[in-house]
């Protein structure tokens, strides 16, 4: 800045550090939470520290799971892994095609679609959960991967976004391309996926976030425990009514569900600082 | 030409198609059973409680998570050792899915384990989120604020940094203090970003939060968290009142569609600066 005033920038880093406090207090306390027993956490002051349950917490959560839940986090973690891969890619995948045709191609009806999919981007999937879940019941996907993902991978973010990079490419590259012969198929695969692979990349950090973190829709369709997701473990297992919740395993668990989507945004955080701001315009 | 835009056009059209078709149910339902769902919510107590919860709800999620998150981006942003330390630490807590929020921040206010609630016990504070409407309400709102501010962070961050540093000295070189030109050259350059914020953060807490609640108190005690989204969930799929549940859903559609034609008149707004 203009001054440099040493008590200013020490209270900057004191509200950071503040702010960084803040941010991660939860979540250290649920970690230590994660590595006690039962009986150390529900003393009334929990211990701030560490304790020394650490591995017998995790193997328990990932391969016996708490009692009456039926299905353990490693079998979730698959799931939630599953859902979110299946829901990014497909949501890649569709939204790369769909600015494609509109973009680049002239048809009856186009700008009718186009608003249709920006009608889409304002529905979030809570709104209009009970059509959609009547959708699935009907075409029998309750309880399948399928079920899970299908009815998320039509949001039209994707759309938007590959909309607004094809536009900003030159119309002499589609012309040389047409004039070496390209079909519009090979024009898409071999010069636009290659020039789109930051915002693919973007777009695939924020998708799988989105995927990771669905709950209210799993929540509906998937009653039988070999489908659950991890977030819908966590929640079956705090349900436990009068009973002692199973904290020790509880905390185990969520720990395991922050920690994908946590890493893939600390390891990708260029892109996915870049997906963020980038979706805005 | 033509059988070739068919051929792309298709599986696009394909999941237009499917998404304006789980649409459409409730908007036949609507029209050809009952038009009187509309004119019962607006008669409902009940509902239109939960109008002004959500309405409270928003303000105050959006306020405490857009202040503490531009004190926190103005820090970061003038400083220069460990920025992407601080950066990364901020920012993560918005890959933490609402439910897990939820989950952690009833563990820290759990009347029998929480450690905060200990706390609280201690200072002679009786906390019992489950039986005060007033303390279940602060704890969704500090969860999804909590979950809040890394997306406003990063976009303060993200607009900061378009500031041309040149108006900035030229405010201090004409004998403006910081706090000055904060409000009189900052703050006003940052407005579109803080609009644009205000709309998603209401956006977020309209319904993105339905895991907070789901989790944490369920709309209760009493209605004092039943905020919009929730009801639809708990009329329609747990009470099996489709039709108040579906006409509940129109309203939020149109409540969306407000608030996205708020933001397009920013991005225009936007376009001539």
């Amino acid at each position: 800045m203009i001054e440099h005033n040493p008590a200013r920038t020490f209270i900057r880093h004191l509200v950071l550090i503040l702010g960084v406090v803040l941010v991660m207090f939860p979540v250290y306390v649920a970690f230590v939470a994660s590595t006690l027993d039962l009986p150390s956490i529900t003393q009334a002051p929990m211990p701030v520290r560490p304790g020394s349950f650490f591995l017998s917490n995790y193997l328990q959560a990932m391969y016996e799971g708490s009692k009456n839940l039926g299905s353990v986090a490693g079998v979730m973690l698959k799931n939630s892994f599953i859902m979110a891969m299946g829901i990014s890619m497909g949501k890649i995948v569709i939204s790369l095609i769909a600015a494609f045709a509109i973009v680049f191609f002239r048809f009856p009806g186009q700008n009718f679609f186009f608003w249709s999919v920006f009608i889409t981007i304002m529905l979030p999937i809570e709104v209009r959960i009970m059509p959609s879940y009547k959708v699935i019941s009907d075409l029998g996907m309750l309880n399948s991967y399928a079920g899970l993902i299908l009815p998320m991978m039509v949001s039209a973010t994707g759309v938007f976004l590959f909309r607004q990079f094809f536009k900003s490419i030159p119309r002499e590259i589609v012309e040389a391309a047409q004039m070496d012969g390209s079909s519009p198929m090979r024009f898409l695969i071999q010069i636009l996926v290659p020039m789109t692979r930051t915002f693919i990349a973007a777009m695939f950090v924020i998708q799988f976030l989105y995927g990771w973190n669905q709950y209210l829709w799993p929540l509906l369709i998937t009653t039988e425990e070999k489908y659950y997701t991890l977030l819908i473990g966590i929640s079956r297992m705090l349900a436990v009514g009068d009973q002692q919740a199973e904290w020790h395993i509880i905390m185990a668990t969520t720990i395991l569900a922050m920690l994908p989507p946590v890493l893939v945004v600390i390891s990708m955080q260029k892109q996915f600082v870049k997906g963020m701001t980038e979706t805005e315009k | 030409m033509i059988i070739i835009v068919v051929f792309f056009f298709w599986p696009a059209g394909q999941a237009l198609v499917q998404s304006l078709f789980m649409q459409d149910p409730f908007g036949l339902s609507q029209e050809f059973v009952w038009f009187e769902n509309f004119t019962n919510l607006f008669k409902n107590p009940e509902y239109l409680n939960s109008i002004l919860v959500s309405f409270q709800f928003s303000f105050f999620v959006a306020g405490t998570a857009l202040i503490l998150s531009l004190f926190f981006a103005m820090s970061a942003s003038h400083v220069k050792r460990g920025e992407l330390f601080y950066k990364t630490m901020i920012i993560w807590p918005y890959a933490v899915a609402p439910v897990v929020a939820g989950v952690l921040w009833m563990f820290l206010f759990n009347p029998t384990v929480g450690i905060i609630s200990w706390l609280l016990r201690q200072m002679g504070i009786n906390w019992n989120y489950l039986l005060n409407p007033t303390q279940a309400f602060i704890l969704v709102v500090i969860s999804a604020s909590w979950k809040q501010i890394s997306y406003n962070f990063l976009f303060f961050i993200a607009g900061l940094q378009n500031i041309p540093m040149t108006l900035v000295e030229a405010a201090a070189i004409d004998g403006a203090g910081p706090t000055r030109r904060f409000w009189q050259v900052i703050f006003p350059l940052l407005s579109p970003t803080t609009f644009y914020l205000i709309v998603m953060n209401s956006i977020y807490s309209f319904f993105e939060t339905f895991g907070i609640i789901h989790q944490i108190t369920q709309g209760g005690p009493g209605q004092a968290t039943n905020i919009l989204v929730y009801k639809v969930y708990k009329d329609g799929y747990l009470g099996l009142n489709l039709g108040s549940s579906a006409a509940q859903s129109v309203i939020l559609m149109c409540i969306v569609i407000v608030l996205t034609m708020l933001q397009f008149r920013f991005v225009e707004r936007r376009v001539e600066y």
